[in-house]
């Protein structure tokens, strides 16, 4: 019921936003709708949060522990089912999604001005695709929820574009990411299918439930083309380079307001598919592509640093910025340790809120200074009132700062990773410096400097304020109080680690 | 003794405070950013009679478990002993009475412009901050502090971000401290690995029976903490910073970049001494770098113009010293001075601070002179704090705590380093007195109007009697915390070398006063000679490091992103793919023109290769 729940109230608060736009185009109400849509989500989710039992399971070797879990028949002939459960890690990934959601809806408040009832109706399908993401546990349902999520993503990009573009700027940026995506779905669809024919092939059970197919043996080289399909879609989506085209071109042309961009860093949550898929579906095939995928990991920490560093665009900085966070997550993810899978979970959930609240600040900039180009700015520290102390507040926890949950993301993945692969933590640590370089060069290009004219150009808004606000909270708590996190999810990552573990043993004896 | 929370509750308050209303008046802003850090200081009294009264025991307060997740478990947890009251005491005492000097000097340096509020949030974070990293009870904890002061440090010496050139020295600062966090939190990395915990005297305890005395990982793991070090403390091969942080306002210079922060460094060194007992070759280096900077930073203290700046360098001679003692294995010798310094270093700076108010923000001093007459008070702290540093006998508090490392250094068989630290006694002396001659003897070059008011003389008062013979009189409670000095001699060779490091100092002193008192003909003469102007570049430069350092990383790291800015090249790479896929499509409709006759030449075209293949096939 719950799951049922979480899942529908945004797309039907979606149908309600379209419904407004009929007639009359009713902002006020569209707008109301969408944000109680997404507190609808998030309250109950907090509920579960409080109330919810989390403590390690016995033993990872049965199916995994699940709080909710709700099943019924779909498409009975191939074994596919709606198949919806929550445990931990897609708690805290819904209840981001949630927080993510009702921001977005603020944000967009004073930048979005047409057609607000179909806008807000995208953003909600979009959201609830993402939520779908994270609630499906049959590997069909999933993918549906995957391509779901894309389609209103494009019009969104595509219709409410960033302003200073002509429409087919913004519908090429719209194309290319959907193009980006779809391909890489189609690598993953095909992995799904495979993985579901050798299961069928082993036990005779054709089904997409996700509990069945964690039995599957998927040792061998068809194992890893299998988990190559699925790496690859979420290398796509995370996005790690070289895979990273589409990113920072969708987020320079999304809408200012930062809307989309909040959505897309929800997209970017590949990281979860990654946790709870590739990982735990091919613990071998996934220990044997380790040292790729934290190769990877530290291209794309590097490569993103100086990419960040050469932009004049502050959204793009800010782009190729969660492209380097992502790095972070990629070593940590295939160094598997609980520790460090941990430090993925924290580090996912910091980096999006961080980089969610620099696209919002980013967007607010722009409405007063009227471009993001950052050879046209400088010196206004002292002339936003109270938007560069919260724009300096975001810098210094994207660049890791300790006390915001940036730091503790990826220092327990370094911490976590480091007995096993020292030498990648000690690359992975030098790019605490780029960060470091690339994040401070922000402020000094914005805010520091000598200023143009005297005087505040414009103060932020109440709602402006207050949302800035929660995001500080929610950072801070998520650094200096973090078990509210890793308590509710050490059950999944201490299975998932295990099961990772025993591939580990398995590749190394089977070399 | 639960107090001690309290030490940093104050302080936070108060940044919260100042930060959330920042356009509150000069006075509400002086008020809140003073008081907190003087009730800190109150508090640090109070914690550390309660301390001695229940017997010195080390004292663990925990606040909440920090990370609890599988076997890494951190908690948010004090620990007070000896060193950290030591540096409690330090941090909320000299801490106050700057904030107190600043709640004068800023009013003088805004001038009425925005910004006091942001100034004391900035100084009371630092001093959360600070506190955090004397107090925390594990390296993480430590870390968390660690990387506050560098943010605060980084924040005060752009305070005045309206000129560039500040920024880009706090820019400056960060980054290269930042390159030694990351090898500290490399050592982190490998300590959690290597002892299974972040807990300071955990691994302090175990390391003897863990790692084996002068191995690998000893070694390394000792490295990566004195690499840390050498960059908070700004010693070689990370020091060309603090020069360049002298662009924040003076009472910033006081708190953070000569009394409190740049010796962090020490600290932690000396906080994990047990690793470098471990790890004799390291252990070792500490010497040398200590050695090394400190020669350095005086030849660059000497050609300085700019009085905060030659006093920056001087602070990093000094903490050469700390470094050197702790190299020694004079480890209380090295917290002792680190506190005498704080004293003095502190003076110095807050009275060039007020001289420079005095002259209109003046603060070169050829373009000062003679300003005895005018500013008696401040001619009579420079002095004190200047004698102090240069350790003159009996009545200086340096004389105590310096000479202690110069002899240790020598009663431990450290001959080479003994000369070192000489050596350096002498130039210290010289570039501390050149100062003062230039500043406040020969012609008046500017007119000065003195500092007025308790906020103004009483913190420069306070910290001139710390830096007389009364401040060597505080006996720290360092024995039950680290090794005693075990220096082993006979007194009349403690003496003799004692007379001699003395006369040095006096030696040095009466260069300066041959040189720069009366007409200067000779240093005139040198300078403007061809090879004193190549040394004076050399070291006016710092030697010349700034240059290498841009030349090896700063212009290789901006050409690399200057490669990018137009295109990201991977993604240009990722393209070929569209445009392949474009090419086939313009091919491909090519071929599906709607006129006949093209496709019955390629009927035909097509007909004759399938002939000619059926032929000769």
């Amino acid at each position: 019921m719950l799951l049922c729940w979480l899942l529908f109230i945004p797309f039907i608060g979606g149908l309600a936003c379209w419904a407004t736009s009929r007639g009359r185009d009713n902002a006020g109400l569209a707008r109301v709708i969408a944000f109680l849509s997404m507190a609808a989500v998030f309250v109950p989710a907090v509920v579960v949060w409080f109330t919810g039992d989390f403590s390690l399971s016995g033993d990872p070797s049965v199916a995994p522990a699940w709080q909710y879990e709700i099943a019924a028949d779909w498409i009975s002939r191939f074994g596919i089912e709606f198949h919806l459960a929550l445990d931990g890690l897609s708690l805290v990934m819904v209840m981001l999604a949630s927080v993510l959601g009702m921001l977005s809806v603020v944000a967009s408040a004073s930048t979005v001005k047409s057609r607000v009832g179909v806008f807000h109706a995208n953003l909600l399908w979009t959201l609830g695709g993402v939520i779908g993401i994270f609630l499906a546990i049959d590997l069909f349902l999933y993918f549906f929820f995957w391509e779901l999520m894309l389609i209103p993503m494009y019009f969104l990009i595509a219709l409410w574009g960033h302003e200073e573009n002509d429409r087919s700027t913004n519908t090429a940026a719209a194309v290319k990411f959907f193009i980006y995506t779809q391909t890489s779905g189609l690598a993953m669809l095909a992995a799904i299918i495979g993985l579901v024919f050798v299961h069928y092939d082993q036990t005779g059970v054709l089904t997409f439930d996700y509990n069945q197919l964690l039995t599957t043996d998927t040792s061998g080289a068809f194992g890893m083309v299998l988990m190559l399909g699925f790496f690859l879609a979420f290398a796509v989506k995370l996005p790690a380079v070289p895979f990273h085209g589409w990113l920072a071109d969708t987020q320079a042309n999304a809408p200012t307001s930062g809307a989309v961009d909040l959505s897309g860093i929800l997209v970017k949550t590949a990281a979860y598919g990654l946790l709870r898929f590739a990982l735990p579906l091919f613990p071998e095939a996934s220990a044997n592509f380790a040292p790729v995928a934290m190769t990877l990991g530290l291209i794309s920490i590097y490569y993103g640093a100086v990419m960040a560093f050469a932009q004049n665009d502050i959204k793009r900085l800010i782009s190729y910025s969660s492209i380097s966070h992502m790095g972070f997550a990629l070593v940590g993810l295939y160094a598997g340790t609980m520790l460090a899978l941990q430090g993925v979970v924290l580090q996912v959930l910091a980096s999006a809120v961080s980089t969610a609240a620099l696209f919002i600040l980013a967007g607010q900039l722009y409405e007063r200074m009227g471009t993001r180009d950052m050879r046209a700015l400088g010196g206004l520290f002292g002339r936003l009132g109270a938007l560069p102390g919260f724009s300096l507040v975001f810098v210094v926890a994207s660049l890791g700062m300790p006390a915001t949950g940036n730091f503790l993301g990826e220092f327990l993945i370094l911490f976590g990773a480091f007995a096993t692969h020292p030498w990648f933590v000690v690359i992975a640590a030098g790019g605490m410096i780029l960060a470091a370089v690339y994040a401070l060069y922000m402020m000094h290009r914005v805010y520091w400097g000598t200023p143009d004219a005297g005087g505040t150009i414009a103060n932020m808004r109440a709602r402006e304020y207050t949302m800035m606000m929660a995001l500080v909270l929610i950072t801070l708590i998520l650094g200096l109080f973090p078990n509210t996190v890793l308590h509710v999810t050490q059950a999944v990552t201490h299975d998932i680690s295990s099961w990772f573990a025993a591939g580990v043993i398995a590749a190394a004896q089977a070399s | 003794m639960s107090l001690l929370v309290f030490t940093l509750i104050f302080p936070l308050l108060g940044a919260i405070t100042l930060s959330l209303f920042p356009r509150m008046s000069y006075g509400a802003a002086r008020t809140i950013g003073t008081a907190s850090v003087g009730l800190a200081a109150f508090t640090t009294a109070l914690v550390a009679i309660f301390w001695s009264a229940a017997g010195g025991f080390p004292f663990i307060q925990t606040l909440w478990q920090w990370i609890d997740a599988g076997d890494f478990q951190v908690n948010f947890s004090l620990y007070l002993d000896g060193l950290s009251l030591t540096m409690l005491g330090v941090i909320t005492g000299v801490g106050f009475l700057i904030h107190l000097f600043a709640a004068w000097y800023m009013v003088h340096d805004l001038e009425g412009k925005p910004g006091m509020a942001r100034f004391f949030a900035y100084m009371n974070l630092f001093i959360v901050a600070m506190l955090l990293l004397v107090l925390g009870d594990n390296l993480l904890l430590l870390y968390l502090g660690w990387e506050g002061v560098g943010l605060c440090s980084y924040l005060l010496i752009g305070y005045y971000y309206e000129t560039p050139a500040n920024a880009w020295a706090a820019f400056k600062a960060f980054i290269i401290t930042r390159i030694g966090d990351v090898f500290l939190a490399i050592g982190l990395f490998l300590l959690y690995v290597v002892f299974g915990t972040l807990n300071i005297q955990a691994i302090l305890h175990a390391a003897p029976s863990v790692l084996a005395q002068g191995g690998t990982l000893a070694n390394v793991a000792a490295l990566m903490v004195l690499l840390g070090a050498c960059g908070k403390s700004a010693q070689l091969p990370l020091q060309t910073w603090l020069a360049d942080a002298m662009a924040g306002p003076t009472p910033v210079s006081a708190l953070i970049h000569a009394a409190t922060m740049v010796t962090a460094g020490v600290y932690l060194i000396a906080r994990t001494y047990g690793l470098f007992l471990m790890a004799p070759a390291v252990h070792e280096l500490v010497g040398i770098i200590g050695a090394v900077t400190l020669v350095i930073a005086g030849f660059a203290a000497l050609a300085q113009t700019d009085i905060k700046r030659a006093i920056a360098y001087s602070t990093m001679s000094q903490i050469g010293y700390m470094f050197l003692a702790l190299g020694v294995g004079a480890w209380q010798a090295a917290i002792f001075h680190l506190m005498i310094h704080a004293f003095f270093k502190s003076l110095l700076f807050l009275t060039a601070g007020s001289v420079i108010i005095a002259c209109h923000h003046e603060q070169n001093i050829f373009k000062m002179g003679g300003l005895r007459k005018k500013l008696p008070f401040d001619y009579a702290m420079f002095v004190i704090g200047g004698a102090a540093l240069s350790a003159l006998p009996l009545v200086t508090a340096g004389f105590y705590s310096k000479d202690a490392i110069i002899w240790e250094a020598v009663a431990n068989g450290h001959g080479f380093l003994w000369a070192f630290a000489l050596f350096g006694a002498l130039i210290t002396s010289i570039y501390t007195f050149r100062l003062i001659f230039v500043v406040f003897h020969g012609e008046p070059k500017t007119d000065a109007h003195a500092g007025q008011g308790l906020a103004h003389h009483l913190p420069l008062a306070v910290l001139a009697v710390l830096s007389t013979f009364v401040g060597a009189m505080i006996a720290l409670p360092l024995d039950d915390v680290l090794p005693h000095d075990m220096a082993e001699a006979s007194h009349w060779i403690e003496l003799f070398f004692e007379v001699l490091a003395a006369l040095v100092a006096l030696a040095g002193v009466a260069i300066a006063a041959g040189l720069y008192l009366g007409n200067r003909k000779t240093v005139n003469d040198v300078v403007a000679s061809e090879r004193g102007q190549h040394a004076w570049q050399l070291f006016h430069g710092g030697l010349g490091f700034d240059t290498l350092y841009d030349r090896v990383f700063v212009r290789p790291f901006r050409a690399t992103a200057r490669v990018h800015e137009k295109r990201d090249w991977i993604e240009t790479i990722v393209n070929i793919v569209p445009a392949l896929t474009r090419g086939a499509n313009t091919g491909l409709a090519a071929g599906q023109s709607g006129r006949v006759r093209a496709y019955a030449m390629i009927m035909f075209a097509g007909a004759a290769v399938l002939l000619a293949l059926l032929m000769f096939g």
